[in-house]
């Protein structure tokens, strides 16, 4: 570890907290349908997108018609998008003559791209023409992100509003996410990224001749990077447009935007928590979560940033130490460009996020290392967490915590003044079974089954287990970054994982929705001394405690056989093919 | 009654080892998932030694240990809900001893009455009780007073008076009549009076599981799907791994993890709170109102009686204007004859002291006494020719100006004087005139201001009820330290304020004797009606205090917050215990496969059995150990909710993560020492 790789965590927390208050006082301003300085010119769009498709905005929706907009929206574009894929030879902006994509793949692209997880089963440059990277994956990078934020602030305003029948309206929820939040930042962005040399462009692939060998020749991909780089990382998609993912240097030229791409990860995520604090009227609360979710993105850095800089035991006569000239440590499958600070920052931020863009191989991480990655989605995406998906998981944990914690107090468990009842706990306890059963049952069958499972590993022993454990996990966490070593390009593995994927998204909003429809119909209870705290160092520490016990009692065993093991034996110098 | 039973009293222990027996029937097991799970476990378990010993399997031993150890899990847990049903009974007994069966007269159609047992009484017989008999059942004084000795509920020895109308009219079977003889009409049926309801509500079987103990339920059923989860597919992987476990060694994992403790403990407690509530002489109708009972926000809280000592005194009479002490003082004596409530007998005695007036009888000098109503506010006479009234302010301006006469400022002044230093004026009137001012004196209760004090730390909110005039209230107030007061209070305005407060989405909690307080006591969250008040007002609340002591309400807020507390304490330690199980269990399983492992042995555990079997043992033992804890409920000290939980999480969760760590490693040893593994 070295001083200047700690300088670029902190260079990069400081930014980050900076954002937070107002880029959440932004959202917030936008979600309860405030003036924004946007409006002059995006007032009158929205009146037009409701006027056209015939939505009423001020009619406001009950939690199974928000569930039911939402589930029907999502499965039509799902459809679309799976459509687009299998017709994509019949469709324009297709220069390379890319052939349509087959069922399997096509459903798990498609489910991938609707629940914002962007697994990639396939090498994009060499699958997907540039109309299905825009029209069929790209415009999912913002619905499936909008989707997201909809329900963290219906679960918001179910905790807000008192004797409340409805929690919003999906389509508006949606419209105002995309059209006031998403667009904009994106169009900077898009620009921002140009300016720093991502290419933006509906060009054929260039012919190049090597330097080597002016005989060969090379086709450079390309196409329209920057607009679909900018949605990758802000709506926490993380599907590249190329398969080397933002080590590409099209995707990620720069040591700036590096450091962008690592924050604009975590900028809505952590803005998001200062619109609970302040739509909840409680600053306090948002900020304690904010806490919390630092102090577990802390800590997974800390750990993988010292994991990947130890010395490989079993490698000897070769400097592994960081010096002036050489990074040291662990730079298999790292970019040069970024070393190890860098490559161990973004696998943090892009696990934690639910994003799943990556700028080295996680694959080839130490069993450490990437065991942090592992967990960290482990533990529900929590940590910052997808675009609203984030805010919403961790809010599921911090009804838990009150509910485990808060008869210690004295009175019935009590979250800001809504009292957590057996149907909350009941909807809660779903969300955090459903995570689990589908990544240990359907990895439990994978790695019985030599056909269907075990034949896609290129790796045996604890990281080949690790290698499923971790595409499952990745696919219900909504995360989409791989232990690539594992070919995930079967029949079995794209239709389980699409299911998963599936499952993480929808099958775990569902009760989301239920508990913000439950908690808006409740009265409040007016705060007084005895009221359980939501808003301090103490409670900061309870959460992150439960997130920790919950997500490391879950996995525990599964990680022991994996990663864990997988450390121990390479300490004692035990190798598997 | 009142003296606490001692936690391990024999008979009660000995009882509960056949119960925990008994409770292994799967149909009651059913009804907690959590042993449930534990008890197929053990049943599993159970089958596969049996296998195992018919073709002389290896590992016997282990897996005997295990098995037992895994059915004592199960008792254990069996154990502690029979302990606190045991001594819930043993309370219920001491009661329904002092019922038994009685014989009664019990009043025919044609006015005879004949002898019947008590239990073959139905609500509205109506029964005779003379003195020296004991009152067959739950009733309503219909007719006649007497003193009754009600020391065999309550433990109070003194008698008390019971008598037809108002609010001294309810008699509760089991009580005995020392003199005089009343009419009673009985107002329950067999088996649903008062103590009925009660030993029910602490018999396990019948007990229904409140609220927030549904919700437990289903937090602690999620959990053991979760864990059920981590462990059946961790086989699969152990098969990946080629390291196939037992199912000895899966069932025991599963035990460990799932919350036991808490699963095990969780009726206990509920049994325990209702049963705290009994100690205090308290009978809650429900187990739901003792959980509301931790939850109240507010308090109402009559000033008379709980605030304040008992009554006022009347310690001056002030005359108004050209009126002699003596006029006045007779008028005062007068319109106070009739009057029984204990201010208007303080006023015929000062007045007998100070100005040496004797009592006369009212029917000689044809006098008509007017009773104090809710609506006139006042009380007095109607001699001939004199129409004298005794009454607050506001009444007597009333009375006076309709006379055609007014109240002297002199008279004003003294009213709010009086009530500004904290006493009760009284104007008493003869017809148009008003001819003084009674001050009766108020004294607060010592070592309230403390306890409400204590009660404001825990965010509890304290409003004094009075009919007092708002000045008076207000100094009574601050001294007794309440929050605020609600003076000149008649029962709608109880009401509106219980109302009102619930409207904010808070929970209310009051006392009540009267008829008139019913509806009051039925619309707040818990309503503690005194035993000596009125039928009425017992079947409206979801309490009665059998001491009649409203003060008690302090106490009962306390008890159900350390019902919740002691639920949560042990939910976060059983959850934070199965850190140090798993660093226990998992090096175990896989240590023969992959030495490496052993580098999770942070515990250095002599051998993978010896820590398979130490988890298995702690998990079962702190059970027991915590039953004493589940039965007397955590430590409660009156503090914010922050600095509880911070007391609580330090306690509970750092402790549940560190003791099981120093538990396990204890019996490791042991066991070695023992050479039992």
């Amino acid at each position: 570890m070295t001083a200047n790789g700690w300088m670029q965590y902190l260079l990069f927390s400081v930014l980050l907290l900076l954002s937070v208050k107002p880029v959440g006082a932004y959202i917030a301003r936008v979600l309860e349908g405030e003036k924004t300085w946007l409006d002059f010119l995006l007032r009158p769009i929205e009146r037009i997108i409701y006027k056209l498709s015939g939505v009423e905005p001020e009619k406001e929706m009950n939690w199974r018609q928000y569930a039911f907009a939402l589930l029907g929206f999502s499965a039509i574009s799902l459809l679309l998008t799976y459509g687009i894929e299998r017709l994509q030879n019949l469709l324009p902006w297709n220069p390379q003559h890319l052939v349509a994509v087959g069922p399997d793949l096509a459903w798990n692209t498609a489910v991938s791209f609707t629940t914002n997880t962007n697994w990639q089963s396939y090498v994009p440059e060499a699958v997907m023409s540039y109309f299905t990277q825009m029209v069929g994956l790209a415009y999912h990078n913002f619905l499936s992100a909008a989707v997201g934020i909809s329900v963290a602030v219906a679960l918001i305003r179910g905790i807000r509003r008192t004797n409340s029948e409805t929690i919003g309206n999906f389509w508006v929820d949606a419209t105002r996410s995309i059209l006031y939040i998403l667009v904009p930042a994106c169009i900077v962005y898009s620009l921002l990224l140009v300016s720093q040399g991502v290419p933006q462009n509906l060009h054929e692939y260039t012919q190049a001749a090597t330097l080597e060998n002016s005989s060969v020749t090379q086709s450079i991909a390309q196409g329209p990077v920057a607009s679909q780089e900018a949605i990758k990382m802000l709506g926490t998609n993380g599907g590249g447009f190329f398969n080397a993912n933002s080590a590409h240097p099209f995707e990620n030229p720069t040591p700036f935007t590096n450091l962008l791409q690592m924050l604009s990860i975590f900028i809505i995520p952590a803005g998001l928590t200062y619109t609970l604090g302040r739509l909840t009227g409680s600053p306090g609360h948002g900020w304690a979560v904010l806490a919390s979710m630092f102090i577990l993105f802390s800590a997974g850095f800390a750990t993988v940033y010292w994991a990947e800089s130890q010395p490989h035991p079993l490698i000897h006569g070769a400097t592994q130490t960081a010096t002036a000239t050489a990074p040291g440590g662990n730079m298999e499958g790292k970019e040069v460009r970024f070393g190890v600070a860098n490559s161990s920052l973004f696998a943090t931020i892009t696990t934690d996020a639910s994003c799943g863009a990556v700028n080295s191989m996680h694959d080839s991480f130490s069993p450490l290392g990437g065991m942090v990655a592992m967990t960290n989605m482990m533990l529900g995406e929590v940590i910052f967490g997808g675009v609203g998906a984030g805010l919403y998981g961790i809010l599921i944990f911090v009804i838990l915590a009150v509910f485990i914690a808060g008869l210690m107090v004295g009175r019935t468990p009590e979250y800001l003044g809504k009292k957590i009842e057996s149907y909350d706990v009941k909807m809660s306890m779903l969300y955090v079974l459903i995570f689990p059963l589908i990544i240990l049952s359907l990895t439990a069958v994978f790695v019985l089954s030599p056909q269907i499972g075990l034949s896609s590993l290129n790796n045996h022993g604890p990281h080949g287990f690790s290698e499923i454990l971790y595409a499952f996990t990745s696919a219900v966490a909504n995360n989409g970054s791989a232990f690539a070593g594992l070919n995930a390009n079967t029949w079995w593995y794209n239709v389980c994982l699409g299911g998963a994927m599936f499952g993480g998204r929808f099958l775990m909003l569902i009760p989301v929705l239920a508990i913000a429809g439950n908690l808006a119909a409740k009265k409040s209870v007016p705060p007084s001394p005895g009221t359980f705290p939501v808003n301090t160092p103490l409670f900061t520490i309870l959460l992150t405690g439960v997130i920790l016990i919950l997500g490391a009692l879950t996995f525990f065993p599964a990680l022991s056989l994996g990663p864990i093991l997988e450390h121990l034996l390479l300490r004692s110098g035990q190798l598997f093919s | 009654m009142t003296e606490k039973k001692s936690l391990w009293n024999w008979e009660i222990i000995r009882k509960a080892l056949v119960d925990s027996f008994l409770k292994l029937d799967p149909r009651g097991m059913v009804k907690n998932p959590v042993m449930f799970v534990v008890e197929v476990g053990s049943v599993l378990t159970a089958a596969l030694l049996i296998s195992d010993a018919l073709n002389h399997r290896t590992g016997l031993g282990f897996n005997l240990q295990i098995t037992l150890w895994l059915w004592f899990t199960v008792l254990f847990a069996n154990f502690a809900e029979a302990m606190a049903e045991g001594r819930g009974k043993a309370q219920a007994d001491t009661l329904r001893k002092a019922k038994g069966e009685t014989m009664a007269k019990k009043y025919k159609e044609n006015g005879e009455f004949e002898d019947v047992i008590s239990s073959m009484l139905r609500a509205g017989d109506i029964i005779y009780v003379p003195a020296g008999e004991y009152i067959a059942g739950d009733g309503e004084v219909i007719e006649g007073v007497a003193s009754v000795d009600e020391s065999a509920i309550t433990g109070e020895s003194a008698p008390v008076i019971r008598e037809a109308g108002g609010d001294r009219s309810a008699v509760t079977g089991g009580t005995k009549v020392l003199s005089d003889w009343i009419k009673v009409k009985i107002t329950s049926n067999p088996g649903e009076t008062f103590l009925d309801r009660m030993i029910a509500l602490v018999e396990g079987a019948t007990r229904q599981k409140t609220p927030n103990e549904i919700a437990l339920s289903i937090l602690l059923s999620g959990l053991t799907i979760v864990f059920l989860l981590a462990v059946v597919t961790l086989q699969p992987f152990a098969i990946y791994a080629h390291s196939e476990q037992t199912i000895f060694v899966l069932v025991s994992l599963l035990v460990c993890l799932i919350p036991t403790t808490i699963g095990g403990l969780l009726s206990a407690i509920g049994i325990a709170g209702m049963d705290r509530l009994v100690q205090y002489n308290v009978l809650a109708m429900s187990g739901r109102a003792v959980e509301a009972a931790g939850d109240v926000n507010t308090l109402l809280l009559d000033k008379t009686g709980t605030i304040t000592l008992g009554n006022r005194q009347a310690t001056e009479f002030f005359p108004a204007p050209d009126v002699t002490p003596e006029r006045m003082a007779d008028a005062a004596q007068l319109s106070s004859l009739s009057d029984e409530t204990p201010e208007g007998r303080s006023i015929v005695v000062l007045a007998k002291e100070k100005y040496n007036l004797r009592g006369r009888d009212l029917n000689s000098i044809h006098a008509e006494f007017v009773p104090f109503t809710a609506q006139t506010r006042m009380s007095g006479v109607n001699l001939p020719g004199a129409i004298i009234r005794k009454g607050s302010i506001d009444a007597i301006t009333r009375f006076v100006e309709e006379q055609g006469g007014s109240l002297p400022k002199k008279v004003r002044d003294k009213v709010e004087e009086i009530a500004r230093a904290g006493g009760t004026p009284l104007v008493v009137a003869e017809n148009s005139t008003a001819l003084g001012v009674i001050y009766l004196k108020d004294i607060v209760k010592g070592g309230l201001k403390d306890r409400l004090a204590r009660l404001r730390a825990m965010g509890i909110r304290t409003i004094m009820i009075t009919g007092d005039n708002p000045l008076t209230a207000a100094v009574i107030a601050r001294e007794a330290g309440v929050d605020d007061f609600l003076a000149e209070a008649k029962p709608k305005d109880k009401m509106d304020l219980i109302k009102r407060e619930q409207s904010k989405g808070k929970l209310v909690a009051m006392t009540g004797d009267g008829t008139n307080d019913a509806p009051a006591l039925a619309q707040a969250d818990v309503g503690v009606a005194m035993n000596s008040g009125t039928q009425a007002a017992k079947e409206a609340g979801n309490m009665v205090d059998l001491d009649s002591n409203p003060t008690k309400l302090i106490e009962i807020v306390e008890i159900g917050k350390q019902l919740l507390m002691t639920r949560g304490a042990l939910t976060t330690f059983s959850i934070a215990n199965d850190v140090a199980k798993y660093f226990a269990i998992i090096p175990a399983m896989f240590m023969i496969s992959f030495p490496a492992l052993k580098a999770l042995n942070i515990m250095f555990l002599h051998s993978p059995e010896s820590a398979i079997l130490s988890a298995v043992i702690f998990n079962a033992l702190i059970i027991i150990a915590l039953i004493p804890l589940a039965l007397k409920g955590v430590k409660y000290v009156p503090k914010s909710a922050e600095a509880l939980l911070q007391r609580n999480l330090l306690v509970y969760g750092l402790g549940g993560i560190i003791v099981p760590f120093i538990g396990i490693k204890a019996i490791d040893l042991i066991l070695v020492a023992l050479h039992l593994a």
